[in-house]
């Protein structure tokens, strides 16, 4: 078959689940809702294989194919049809998409199993992967918008899940208008490609845009920054990042499926897609290096201090991703992609390992009262630390690879990149350390109540409190459900985090400089235009990076080991000693307040003066009030006429008539 | 002889017709005082018509007596209807128009 009929495939099969689950749910017995989800994105991923084999068989310069469905629009020199884009970069994308979710949704079958809302929550995880295939699979920026907004709405969908938590819920509107700022970002960038090439479909636009820009043109930088701003927006980089804690509200399949794997890890895509562009506008891609190298510092150091479990899991995905903005904007895009791609397996892998540890706890996300778990959850902890070196860099692991060649060809770019690629390191060395501040916390340490429970064959069940506020629950009505799931005891679960824990560790060997290679070499047809294609760190540089690298990644975890588990009394101390600091990242840089200072009361306060001056006095008062009164007058004059009296109505009519005669005579004269 | 007397006879005519609309009260007499108005006005047509050598005038004279016969049909009707409910004859109490 054809590689773009396997790319409708990947597209219509997570369509026809949502529909199938948000139209039959009460139809269908049971669970059943589960296993439909998950067989539609099952199916979704063996076509995206189907789509991988079908590609390849082609040569290497005929891997770009563009499947046309029909005209979406065409109107006075402007037209777009809905196609989608098959090459290489949007398989790869594909097969993480669907293949990191198929694993997600067996995860879930288990964890959200007791959850009333649980046809509602497949319903939305199928409508979420359907929104990310089409985002990667479209062919021009106004199908690659549609996939864009349908991802923000699916993620609001699913943040909020648990509606009756008002925290959820605040959480949700957060993420989703920060995403909507994006979104109009994504949209004026569009405009400006379209203004400057006259098209919007990838391959044109592309092809058109060096003859119609020059490099670093102002129109084309433009274009570039608000790409960035829709990526930024998505992928949660500064300034638009608070919303992905926040987002740690939702289910924790949630988490690990939209903010780890995959929604997230958009902007890389769009970076990596619109490469033609950014080299056109270098300007544009440095400030992407560099707001990916400030993030990426950032959020590993706010890691360090946070002290939610999934918060942690969640300012280490920023900072991760940081890395990938920062790869595939000095032109790394196979070394980006790459990370992309290890960094959906082993983050996938923590938060289901973290789902497990907080269901174990009943549901108690707070690091501090966890400890102990190793001899309780062995499953879990085994992959839990996978997940964890893999994240810290750990050699000869997944992301050991991956991190670390997107750090050489930083380096390897000379002047000012060496910079970025010394913060890079340096953020790596506190990547190991708050990786394992959570390995150590949560499983090693004196065992709490909890995990001697569990010890004891018995899984504790507390009361459902709201994490974030401590509130309680009301389980009534079953959101979230009553019932807490680990893995241990679920089969799902396991099966779900097992292939990932296998492909933490093993996944790197597509990338292992000088030998395989093959991701790189796979990704080429798609960049085969870049300037940079050629410039490539030296072998020897590579080396010397991934030894550099695995060192910091041991001496991270070293630290850690030392100050949680050596010696527990350095960590009051260290704390105690640098108190500003530490309050200063707890309360994550505050960049909620700056924000809260700088537009949310300014808003509110341009709103408060709009609708007690503006609408009631002006508004209400002059307009509504003046056009009111007017009429009014007006009607008291006619309505004094409507007397009732025939004769004074004779009269009246006559008085006209005659006036009208009067009138035409004296004109006539 | 000229036009001009039938016109100003006409005009005459017109104003009684008009005064007594305007004045009485008895609907029956409003109706005789209309049918004089409409005379008034046929009478000019008719003595235009003569002073033009136009037959029309004399058409649309006949035209408007057919109309003022329906219309004293109508009015004779209602002067009935409203004699057999008992209502007051009198146009200055029936003033439920009022707006």
């Amino acid at each position: 078959m054809n590689p773009t009929t396997w790319g409708w495939l990947v597209l219509g099969l997570p369509l026809l689940g949502t529909a199938v689950i948000a139209f039959g749910w009460k139809l269908l017995p049971g669970r059943s809702a589960g296993w439909i989800g998950s067989a539609a994105i099952g199916l979704s991923f063996a076509a995206s294989i189907g789509m991988l084999l079908a590609l390849l068989d082609r040569p290497e310069e005929a891997r770009a194919l563009i499947g046309t469905a029909f005209t979406y629009i065409d109107t006075g020199g402007f037209s777009s049809d809905v196609a989608i884009y098959v090459d290489p970069l949007a398989v790869l994308m594909c097969l993480v998409v669907s293949g990191v979710s198929f694993l997600i949704h067996l995860y879930s079958i288990s964890y959200m199993t007791s959850d009333e809302g649980f046809a509602r929550f497949f319903a939305y995880l199928n409508f979420f992967v359907f929104s990310m295939l089409l985002l990667v699979l479209a062919a021009n920026f106004v199908l690659l918008i549609v996939g864009w907004a349908f991802v923000g709405a699916a993620s609001y969908l699913l943040i909020s899940f648990w509606y009756r938590r008002a925290t959820a819920t605040a959480a949700g509107i957060k993420a989703f208008v920060i995403n909507v700022i994006g979104d109009v970002g994504l949209v004026i960038g569009a405009f400006l490609l379209f203004e400057g090439t006259g098209a919007l479909d990838y391959a044109s636009v592309f092809a058109l845009a060096p003859e119609s820009f020059e490099s670093n043109d102002a129109q084309i930088v433009a274009a570039c920054l608000m790409l960035l701003l829709g990526a930024f927006a998505k992928s949660a980089q500064l300034p638009l990042h608070t919303w992905l804690p926040d987002a740690m509200e939702g289910p924790t399949p949630v988490s690990a499926l939209i903010h780890a794997a995959t929604m997230v890890t958009a902007g890389v895509y769009l970076i990596a897609r619109c490469h033609p562009l950014f080299e056109l506008a270098p300007a544009a891609a440095d400030v992407g290096a560099i707001i990916g190298t400030a993030t990426l510092l950032f959020a590993a150091t706010v890691a360090l201090a946070a002290t939610d479990l999934k918060r942690v899991i969640a300012y280490s995905t920023m900072s991760q991703i940081g890395y990938m903005i920062l790869g595939v904007s000095v032109a790394a895009y196979g070394a980006g992609m790459f990370h992309l791609m290890t960094h959906a397996f082993f983050k996938a892998l923590l938060f289901m390992g973290a789902g497990s540890v907080i269901s174990a706890m009943g549901g108690i996300q707070a690091l501090d009262r966890m400890g102990g778990f190793r001899k309780a959850m062995p499953f879990t902890f085994v992959t839990f630390t996978i997940g964890a070196l893999a994240l810290a860099g750990f050699p000869l692991l997944s992301g050991f690879f991956s991190k670390d060649e997107i750090i050489a060809f930083t380096i390897n770019r000379g002047s000012g990149y060496v910079v970025l690629g010394v913060v890079a390191y340096i953020a790596s060395l506190l990547t190991a350390f708050y990786a394992f501040r959570m390995v150590f916390r949560v499983f090693f340490g004196p065992p709490v109540p909890e995990a001697r429970e569990l010890e004891q064959g018995n899984l504790h069940h507390g009361d459902h409190a709201n994490p974030a506020t401590g509130e309680a629950e009301d389980t009534g009505v079953g959101f979230p459900g009553p019932d807490h799931h680990i893995a241990e005891r679920e089969l799902p679960m396991k099966a779900a985090m097992a292939p990932l824990a296998l492909l933490a560790v093993v996944a790197g060997v597509l990338g292992v400089p000088g030998l395989t290679e093959t991701l790189e070499h796979f990704l080429e047809p798609t960049f085969e235009q870049s300037r940079f294609l050629e410039t490539h760190p030296s072998e020897a540089a590579e080396l010397s990076g991934l030894v550099a690298g695995g060192a910091i990644a041991i001496l991270g975890i070293a630290a850690a080991f030392v100050v949680f588990i050596r010696n527990p009394a350095l960590r009051q101390d260290v704390r105690e000693r640098f108190a500003g600091v530490h309050t200063f990242l707890l309360n994550k840089w505050y960049f909620d307040e700056l924000f809260d200072a700088t537009i949310v009361r300014p808003a509110a306060a341009s709103g408060r003066f709009g609708r007690n001056v503006v609408e009631s006095a002006f508004v209400q008062g002059v307009l509504v009030g003046g056009a009111i009164s007017i009429v009014r007058a007006g009607t008291s004059v006619a309505r004094s006429i409507q007397t009732g009296e025939l004769r004074a109505y004779a009269a009246l009519l006559l008085a006209g008539v005659s006036g009208l005669v009067l009138y035409f005579l004296i004109v006539s004269i | 002889m000229s036009a001009i007397w039938f016109v100003v006879l006409s005009a005459f005519i017109f104003c009684i017709g008009a005064a007594g609309v305007l004045t009485r009260r008895s609907p029956l007499v409003i109706l005789l005082c209309l049918e004089l108005m409409l005379n008034a006005g046929n009478l000019a047509l008719i003595a235009f018509a003569r002073m033009h050598g136009n037959g029309e005038g004399q058409i649309f004279a006949l035209i408007v007596l057919v109309v003022a016969a329906c219309e004293v049909v109508v009015g004779l009707g209602i002067v009935v209807a409203m004699y057999r409910r008992r209502l007051p004859i009198d146009v200055d109490a029936m003033s439920e128009l009022r707006g």
